[in-house]
């Protein structure tokens, strides 16, 4: 790099090995451009041609308390914002591609997926007798192990850790279970700083955002958005998105608090019942500075995080960064089980309403979750509307099974943002049947009320018509189509999602019934059909 | 009654109906040719680390450069002396100033082109992360063919702290540009090298 390259605020941030503003992605040793970690295969990116077509970053769901998510409200905006939606779909469908062909790269994928399912179903089955063992396994090892009934319990118990330390300062890897617990909106009361250390993560604290994707929590934004973000927070340059520079500011900005940090906190992948171990799957190397670092360290671990034995991550690993990115491993596998010499650790089993759901006959297996992604990657809404739209902290396919089981009226509307193609089950790695588990809530809702006014009313019309068809009949003859036959409203109204940003395919001049009845059916019964009696 | 009683009572009472045996693990055919140290290698390159070899009795021939630039050296290995004793760190914070950082790996693991570490290995586990550049020395033949196999090793029920650690820190968090040297190491050079 020439010194004519480097100017301004990149001299005095920029390490000599940073790549250059003109590189999109690093070279391996042999010069082949790589594509591991949450890469794309080729350059994907907003990229207007002038300066003036940039749009703002589209905001996610409006949180009205305990109201009813408006999903499609939210999608629609997202919908109404090109470049990000764009980049947004192409994006995550690569990340569905790289999934496919590191899949199909290994014979057993189906088997192992089986394995993972079936491993999965035993602990959850048994998981009072695995917990038993992790506790006392953990205590052996010199672990604190703590119990929290719900979020606000796990919030106070490591609000207690820090106190009783005098710990100012929390740095903390990505966490889905420490979202899914307000832990960070908690901390923000206590005196206490929480610094997120993962960069996608750290990028969503600093705009004051949750993250969109359980993967990659920034995947929403384009990154003149990050810029912008980093401009404001960080102080860097507004006018530079480079991303080689926007990551290096993060890790320059970042590091002194890492060094400083009185604590440390990660989340868990997998606990190993047998040897009381936590495992963290990560790229960025933040959570193993986050136990290795400062002399207190925390581990956040959801109860459904338990498999039985050291083996089993055999089966588990192979198939998690595969489903999650299309590559065979994450750059860190990180195994935690006891104390460095000098610390202190902690661990602390979160509930919050999963003893509850292992209850649900048609719902528990959702709890097999190894939380990859690989659903939200392959689903045309999420791709279309961002996970920010969801409005919870789960998002895709697996948030809408899993969100109601926390808040069945606020969450209500999330099972109808489905167009119902079963992709998610087919590359779900444990074999959740997510999309069934979709059409079941539509059930549960239905049944005890939950769905709002215009979509019973939507439903209960269309349910008479289909019910009864000579009514049926007598609408599709009218016309060409049922869908020209259903009001309008019907299919682009704001609650059908798949509506949206889209036109229904035209559809055949002639019914099937019609050609049936004028092709193959004898008059006489032509003529009672007509009159809507049942054969 | 305790979270604890409520969780495990909770869990006693809302058991999923059906018998859910353990299955077995089979032992699957490795996905990797014969020649382990060029499987190995060739892993370990697609995911963004790089593989030198001892050159004309030089065993740090491939990262010499790298080493000359080095201000701070730490090494945990017998085979070349640092100028950081990592015997005597007080904090593990007080290595943030190192440039390069050579330590020793348990195994390598040629599915994935992955090295394992321990305390053992790495002295003060934060060097791993905070040094500027990572050099790992791995004896040819202590690569394992699969992931499978590294898991029926005895290290991770033994280590306080084992990882694997697969090429450089990484992100591609920003539009998915790849960029090494997320939080962690900004280059992972691997030098095969066998146990003296």
């Amino acid at each position: 790099m020439s010194a004519e390259d480097e100017s301004g605020p990149r001299d005095r941030l920029i390490h000599p090995d940073v790549a250059k503003p003109s590189d999109e992605g690093e070279r391996g040793q042999d010069g082949r451009r790589l594509d591991h970690a949450e890469a794309t295969t080729r350059p994907i990116g907003a990229e207007p041609k002038i300066k003036a077509a940039r749009e703002p970053q589209p905001r996610g769901a409006r949180i009205r308390g305990n109201r009813p998510i408006d999903q499609a409200e939210a999608a629609e905006r997202f919908l109404a914002a090109p470049l990000h939606q764009k980049a947004h779909d192409e994006r995550l469908w690569d990340l569905r591609k790289k999934r496919d062909t590191a899949a199909f790269g290994i014979p057993e994928w189906e088997e192992l997926r089986e394995l993972a399912s079936a491993i999965k179903a035993h602990t959850l089955s048994n998981l009072d007798r695995y917990l038993e063992e992790f506790e006392a396994n953990a205590k052996a090892n010199g672990v604190h192990v703590h119990w929290a009934a719900d979020g606000a319990d796990h919030n106070r118990i490591v609000h207690g850790i820090l106190k009783d330390h005098g710990a100012k300062t929390l740095i903390k890897s990505k966490s889905m279970l420490t979202e899914e617990c307000g832990f960070r909106h908690y901390m923000a009361g206590t005196g206490i700083e929480v610094i997120e250390t993962d960069l996608g993560e750290r990028i969503q604290q600093l705009d004051n955002e949750e993250p969109s994707h359980v993967v990659v929590p920034a995947v929403h934004k384009t990154r003149f958005d990050v810029a912008a973000v980093f401009a404001k927070t960080m102080g860097t340059d507004p006018e530079n998105d480079d991303a080689h520079y926007l990551a290096e500011s993060q890790r320059m900005h970042t590091r002194p608090l890492i060094l400083e940090a009185d604590a440390g906190m990660t989340g868990c992948n997998f606990a190993i019942a047998e040897t009381g171990t936590v495992v963290t799957c990560t790229n960025e190397g933040n959570a193993d500075l986050s136990g290795n670092v400062p002399k207190l360290q925390i581990h956040s671990i959801g109860i459904e995080k338990l498999i039985p034995r050291i083996e089993h991550l055999g089966v588990f690993l192979r198939l998690l960064a595969r489903s999650a990115l299309g590559s065979p491993i994450t750059q860190y596998t990180s195994h935690f089980r006891a104390l460095r010499e000098g610390s202190e650790m902690h661990m602390v089993l979160v509930d919050n309403g999963r003893s509850e759901r292992l209850g649900m006959e048609e719902f528990w297996t959702s709890l097999k979750c190894i939380r990859c992604g690989a659903c939200m990657n392959t689903c045309p809404v999420y791709r279309r509307s961002g996970g920010l739209s969801y409005g919870a902290t789960y998002s895709g396919p697996i948030g809408l099974i899993i969100d109601p089981t926390f808040n069945k009226r606020k969450y209500s509307t999330l099972p109808f943002s489905s167009t119902m193609n079963g992709s998610c089950t087919n590359v779900c790695p444990v074999k959740i049947n997510i999309h069934e588990q979709i059409f079941a809530w539509r059930k549960v809702l239905a049944e005890e009320h939950q769905i709002p006014l215009l979509k019973q009313g939507m439903m209960k019309a269309a349910g008479q018509m289909l019910s009864r068809p000579a009514a049926y009949r007598a609408a599709i003859g009218a016309a060409d189509s049922a869908l020209r036959v259903l009001p309008r409203f019907a299919v682009y109204n704001p609650l059908n999602t798949w509506g949206k940003g889209r036109e229904m395919p035209d559809s055949p001049r002639q019914s099937f019934h019609n050609w049936y009845k004028q092709n193959r059916m004898d008059p006489a019964k032509a003529a009672k059909t007509e009159k809507g009696g049942i054969e | 009654m305790s979270a604890r009683e409520e969780t495990l009572a909770r869990i006693r009472r809302n058991r999923p109906a059906g018998s859910h045996p353990l299955p077995d693990i089979p032992d699957f055919a490795p996905l990797v040719g014969d020649d382990l140290v060029i499987e190995f290698g060739e892993r370990l390159k697609r995911m963004g680390g790089r593989i030198g070899s001892p050159e004309g009795g030089d065993a740090f021939a491939s990262v010499r450069e790298r080493l000359a630039s080095a201000k701070i050296i730490a090494s945990a290995v017998p085979e070349i002396d640092g100028n950081r004793d990592l015997s005597q760190v007080a904090l593990p914070k007080d290595l943030a100033d190192v440039d390069v950082a050579i330590v020793r790996a348990v195994f390598g693991v040629a599915e994935t082109g992955s090295v394992l570490f321990t305390e053992e290995e790495l002295k003060v586990n934060s060097v791993a992360y905070l040094a500027q550049h990572l050099v790992v020395l791995l004896d040819p033949a202590n690569i394992l063919v699969n992931i499978q196999a590294a898991y029926r090793r005895s290290d991770f029920a033994s280590a306080a702290y084992a990882v694997l650690h697969t090429g450089p820190s990484a992100t591609a968090d920003i539009e998915g540009v790849l960029i090494h040297g997320a939080q962690g190491v900004r280059s992972l050079t691997v030098i095969l090298l066998p146990r003296g």
